[in-house]
């Protein structure tokens, strides 16, 4: 019976993860390629939280599904073309206090619009309720969310994989000398990265507002979470921040189970260890510009 | 202004003017400047300072505080003041234990308030409890509930208006058993790892030993959670019989959200749910049995032209902090009205005497002697039944006050034989 439970906080871990994922795949990516510490990724899954609360109204939750990482996405263009663009090639410091300001920014501009006061926001009746195979159950909402999560991993994949864009990002995230050299300029391909990576986020945003609260400060309380995993996850690596996702989802579930004191500090451990034994993270690649 | 906006300082302009020119007096001339200043004070405006948590997982009940303070300080001014003063409060963001705490003693002393008020988190009223008996000036604990504040910790500066934690759990728990929820019953308790939460655990494990109902867990989970889905995981595989909640803030709303996701079928209770955060959880989602120190449906004269007023200024129904926050503000009022001076001597001997004060409930208030928390009423409340409400936020149905009518009002809290205060 023990070993049920147990393989269902795992499962219930998997699920997590998949929600970290969303976040982190798009930090790792903007890191990776244009050496940004996007400090405000976690403003744009916050702005996908109350977006989708709008266009909810209008066209309904399926609709919200594509249209609010639009919205974000079209955001992020301008986010990437007047503010990042300037800070590819100066000193980190300064592109980290420009996101960290911005994050704060959104915080409170999201307050000003919609009041500080959670918003109400519910999922449509038929994903209410479980889903129960034996002894285990399953959130049916939950499941259809780490399914939305496998897809758009799936797709951000054969992006970087199967095409000749994803061979400049990986190249770029490389040897981005060596790419210059061959008369690419990797900047065109930034914005691309950028929206994909604010989308996926919004998306994040979109997905999770039914079952969390919808605050200005979500966007804050979900930072951590995401840079724990990209720093385990390791840089530049498709499958380290993958893993890192579900990794960290997994030890919160496993501790929970038999320390509850000790699991939301399960992590940070985790990082710990990992940055003990491995400082460049699980399938982090050696890259020369961080080295 | 657009009172949406929370400025994380709430002042009006020339007062502001003031306070610069007034640093910059301590900057240019010295602490031999600052004498003739004191003297001022006395004629000035009347200063209160108000902390309160407007980020974090209070902080939008923190936004409601304010809004219900400055509405009480806008009709006070409008009135002419008090004793001819105008009343200036200074209103800012306590963050955290220790920024409240630095922030209390920096009023004092370098904004000179002559009262403190505010705070929703039991931990930030606690130290700014402490920072107020230190510097010998009245601190009215508003919003936290925490039994410790008014027991062991209490102190001789200090006054609670918020109604405890030992009448929140009587309050829900009695409605609880009626119900027969309790007797006999497994229960499966949730608690939020700060003393709020575990003075709520504390009280309602006593409850629910009198009542003949077991514990059979606990999960203690940190006040920065947001995903319950591990945990509700552990306490399907408990199978209770009543899961009950002893959760602050925001918190409360993720849990009731992720457990009707879940679908699960226990029935979910608990001590703590401010209405705004009731609001948030929305209709489909609530259930069980809460309590609350007010509600905007209290059919008296005083609660209605209040909340009137209050959706008028603010273009929102008032939440339980608005109201309290109010009320506060007026019985300090009405404390320096009788009094005729703002001496904390004074002040403290005037709510000693247990003078009534009208709290826009059926029945008045007073503060008790020796433990200076408001006796009051308290109401439970659930969920009306699907497709009675009128509109979004009208879905929570509230019960009569407890204590009855007939039953003194001090019936929920804790006697004098439990309570560890002395001052």
């Amino acid at each position: 019976m023990e070993i049920v439970y147990l393989l269902e906080q795992i499962v219930n871990g998997l699920v997590l993860g998949g929600y970290y994922l969303l976040l982190a795949m798009g930090l790792s990516l903007i890191f990776s390629v244009g050496g940004i510490v996007n400090l405000s990724h976690g403003a744009f899954y916050a702005l996908g939280a109350y977006l989708s609360l709008e266009v909810i109204k209008y066209a309904g939750f399926g609709a919200s599904l594509f249209i609010t990482p639009v919205l974000v996405g079209l955001i992020g263009i301008a986010f990437e073309r007047f503010l990042l663009r300037r800070f590819y090639t100066a000193d980190p410091i300064l592109s980290l206090l420009v996101t960290f300001g911005l994050a704060m920014v959104a915080e409170q501009a999201l307050r000003m619009i919609w009041g500080s006061a959670p918003l109400p926001s519910g999922m449509p009746p038929q994903f209410k309720g479980n889903v129960m195979l034996g002894e285990f159950m399953f959130s049916k909402y939950r499941l259809f969310i780490l399914a939305v999560v496998i897809c758009v991993m799936g797709g951000i994949w054969l992006l970087l994989h199967k095409t000749s864009f994803g061979r400049v990002v990986r190249a770029g995230i490389q040897k981005p000398d060596m790419v210059a050299v061959l008369g690419i300029r990797l900047q065109p391909y930034m914005v691309t990265v950028v929206v994909l990576g604010v989308a996926s986020a919004a998306l994040g945003g979109v997905l999770f507002g039914p079952i969390a609260i919808v605050h200005p400060a979500m966007g804050t309380e979900i930072m951590t979470v995401a840079f724990v995993v990209v720093v385990i996850g390791g840089l530049g690596s498709f499958w380290g921040v993958v893993l890192a996702a579900f990794l960290v989802g997994v030890v919160r579930g496993v501790t929970t189970h038999f320390a509850p004191a000790a699991s939301e500090a399960s992590m940070y451990i985790l990082m710990f260890l990992v940055l003990m034994l491995r400082p460049r993270g699980l399938l982090g690649e050696r890259i020369e510009r961080f080295e | 202004m657009d009172e949406k906006r929370s400025p994380k300082t709430v002042h009006s302009p020339d007062v502001q003017r003031r306070k610069w020119l007034k640093t910059g007096t301590i900057l240019a001339g010295g602490a031999a400047l600052a004498h003739p200043m004191l003297a001022m004070a006395q004629t000035g405006p009347i200063r209160v300072g108000h902390l309160t948590p407007m980020t974090g997982f209070l902080g939008a009940l923190g936004e409601y505080a304010v809004q219900g303070i400055k509405m009480a300080v806008e009709e006070i001014n409008a009135a002419g003041g008090l004793l001819g003063r105008q009343v200036d409060l200074i209103s800012e963001d306590s963050v955290n234990p220790q920024t409240a705490a630095s922030k209390a003693q920096r009023m004092i002393e370098r904004d000179k308030v002559e009262f403190l008020m505010g705070e929703i988190s039991s931990a930030s009223a606690l130290t700014i409890a402490q920072v107020a008996a230190r510097n010998k000036t009245l601190f009215m604990s508003i919003g936290a509930r925490s039994d410790t504040l008014r027991g062991k910790d209490c102190n001789r500066y200090t006054f609670h208006v918020d109604i405890p934690v030992t009448v929140m759990v009587n309050a829900a728990g009695e409605a609880l058993a009626r119900e027969g929820y309790v007797k006999g019953k497994k229960i499966y308790t949730l608690t939020s790892d700060y003393v709020f939460g575990h003075d709520l655990s504390k009280a309602a494990k006593a409850f629910f030993a009198r009542n003949n109902g077991t514990v059979i867990g606990e999960e203690v989970v940190p006040t920065d959670l947001t995903d319950f889905s591990a945990q509700l995981i552990k306490i399907r595989q408990a199978r209770p019989d009543l899961i009950a909640t002893n959760l602050g803030g925001n918190q409360v709303t993720n849990f009731v959200k992720q457990y009707a996701e879940f679908g699960m079928k226990f029935p979910v209770a608990g001590f703590n749910l401010n209405t705004a955060d009731a609001w948030a959880a929305g209709e489909d989602n609530l259930g069980g049995i809460w309590p609350t120190v007010w509600h905007h449906e209290i059919k008296t004269p005083g609660t209605q032209a209040f909340v009137q007023k209050f959706t008028k200024k603010y273009n929102r129904i008032p939440e339980n902090h608005a109201w309290i926050e109010y009320v506060s503000m007026m019985m300090l009022a009405q404390a320096i009205r009788e009094t005729k001076s703002v001496d904390t001597e004074r002040i403290i001997k005037y709510f000693e005497s247990e003078a009534q004060f009208d709290i826009l409930k059926l029945r008045k208030g007073y503060f008790r002697s020796w433990d200076h928390q408001l006796m009051q009423e308290a109401y439970p409340f659930t969920v009306k039944p699907k497709g009675q409400a009128k509109h979004k936020l009208d879905f929570l149905l509230f019960g009569e006050a407890v204590p009855g009518a007939t039953e003194p009002l001090e019936k929920l809290a804790p006697p004098r034989s439990e309570n560890l205060c002395k001052m």
